[in-house]
């Protein structure tokens, strides 16, 4: 019953974050701010972990194409594919739930533990639009993380590959290009366009109701980063299943 | 002018608050005072809805307040300035900023205009040197001054305290306590009160509303507590031998 009345809860949070608007110099002022914490300052280890995962899926797709009828370009083309489809849409955003969904979790429940959203709603404030909206605004240019993810992986790979010794540079440049569809990349920004509303919204939710002191705070985050993860990951079953089949 | 009639909250099938009736008046300092878990800031929350009362309702001025839209609330709410319990100061600004917040949201001022009455009501709380520094680095006494500040900078019709004193010296706070009172004063505000803090009901206590286990047990006025025959109210505010030698002294004279 608990977990129904969440769900219900979570909908009308989000009904509500569109309900009554907060002063726009005030909301542009923290929607820049939150651009700046989690899409900007999440750019580092995205780009990290994109690079040398690319890597590693290029080594491991080399080391099993043992047959020498097997074109090498495949190594590069096994990477796009990776990289594209799965590695940068969903992999990087179960990392960001991580960092940007526990961040959220904790700064919004710290803000409930010291009554700061007591103070909000006591001044007349939406504090579901205060809160949450600048952050769903903030992660709508998280489509141009993935962007960078998708780049990095590929070049990682193309730097493993190259330099390991696994390929030539135009082998590998020929299977990047190899039987591309350019709806694979539209279908994994459809994906991250949903990954990012999911990302502002359920770790905003356990932030936002939680309630308790400050170790609870850290509970809650726990709990936000399970739940952001298991819905990224139904939902992009239920995106792949209507988008690619 | 702030009228509670039969109000009760139940939390998980405890009684929290019992149909509690009472009057809070204007230009005074009224006090909610009782043991810890007697349901002193439920009630106080109840006024403000932030917890929404099971039964009875509240007037603000005449106006029900259990039955306002919520635009109606957040309209009423921007006349409320409310003192929190752990001051509720925003981290991430300054305390010039914390108090200059109110009037961003709600005003169209222009900048120096409000930072002109930033610093009015910076002055009126007696902070000095501290418009640049952030929370984190004031101390306690003066994170509820710059508290007290940001809920008085929209000149408010009602002040709410939730315990304004708790964690302070004894010295500080009887100056925070005549500070709400000298600002309700002049300001004309309806001030309500969460205390358990006996020097508090001696310095201000202008009304008092005892509450024991969710239920009002006894009001009436500091003088009047000198002279009552309710037990419950003379072994909360008498528990100590300080105040039951200055019960004393002021019975002889």
């Amino acid at each position: 019953m608990k977990f129904l009345s969440n769900i219900g809860k979570y909908f009308l949070m989000i009904q509500s974050v569109f309900g009554k608007f907060t002063k726009w110099n005030i909301l542009k002022q923290l929607i820049l701010k939150d651009i700046d914490v989690l899409i900007i300052g999440s750019i580092g280890i995205v780009s990290f972990i994109s690079f040398f995962v690319g890597g590693v899926v290029s080594i491991q797709t080399a080391l099993n194409l043992e047959n020498p009828l097997l074109p090498k370009n495949l190594i590069a083309f096994a990477t796009r594919q990776s990289v594209i489809l799965e590695f940068a849409p969903t992999f990087i955003s179960i990392i960001m739930a991580g960092k940007v969904g526990s961040y959220i979790t904790s700064s919004i429940g710290t803000m409930r533990v010291t009554e700061q959203i007591d103070a909000l709603e006591v001044m007349g404030i939406n504090t579901y639009n205060y809160l949450v909206f600048p952050k769903i605004i903030a992660l709508s240019l998280y489509p141009l993380v993935i962007c960078a993810s998708m780049f990095l992986g590929i070049f990682g790979g193309y730097i493993a590959c190259v330099y390991g010794g696994w390929t030539s540079s135009g082998e590998f440049i020929e299977g990047i290009q190899l039987d591309f569809i350019p709806f694979h990349v539209t279908y994994a920004f459809i994906k991250t366009g949903f990954f990012s509303f999911v990302l502002a919204t359920i770790p905003s939710f356990h932030g936002y109701f939680m309630t308790g002191g400050a170790l609870d705070v850290g509970k809650a985050s726990t709990v936000s980063f399970v739940w952001t993860s298991v819905v990224i990951i139904l939902l992009n079953y239920l995106l792949t299943q209507l988008l690619l089949t | 002018m702030i009228k509670v009639k039969n109000i009760s909250k139940a939390f998980d099938g405890i009684k929290v608050l019992n149909q509690i009736s009472t009057v809070f008046d204007k230009g005074k300092t009224n006090l909610i005072i009782g043991q810890s878990g007697s349901g002193k800031t439920v009630f106080i929350k109840c006024l403000l809805g932030l917890i929404e009362c099971d039964s009875g309702y509240i007037e603000f001025d005449n106006k029900a307040f259990n039955t306002m839209s919520i635009k109606e609330r957040s309209i009423l709410r921007q006349e409320v300035g409310m003192v929190f319990q752990g001051s509720a100061l925003f981290d991430s600004m300054t305390v010039e900023e914390n108090i200059m917040f109110p009037m961003h949201m709600f005003t169209n001022k222009d900048e120096s205009e409000v930072r002109d009455q930033a610093n009015m009501v910076i002055k009126r709380v007696n902070l000095i040197n501290a418009n640049e520094k952030y929370p984190d680095e004031i101390s306690g006494g003066m994170k509820k001054r710059v508290a007290i500040a940001r809920a008085i900078v929209m000149n408010p019709k009602y002040l709410f305290c939730d315990e304004p004193n708790s964690g302070l010296d004894p010295k500080t706070a009887i100056l925070i306590d005549n500070l709400i009172q000298e600002i309700t004063e002049e300001y004309n505000i309806t001030t309500v009160i969460n205390t358990h803090d006996m020097n508090s009901v001696m310095e201000i206590g202008k009304k008092i509303v005892f509450l024991q286990n969710g239920k009002k047990a006894w009001e009436g006025t500091k003088e009047d507590i000198f002279n009552t025959d309710n037990k419950a109210v003379s072994n909360f505010v008498y528990s100590s031998d300080l105040f039951k030698k200055v019960r004393e002294v002021y019975l002889k004279t």
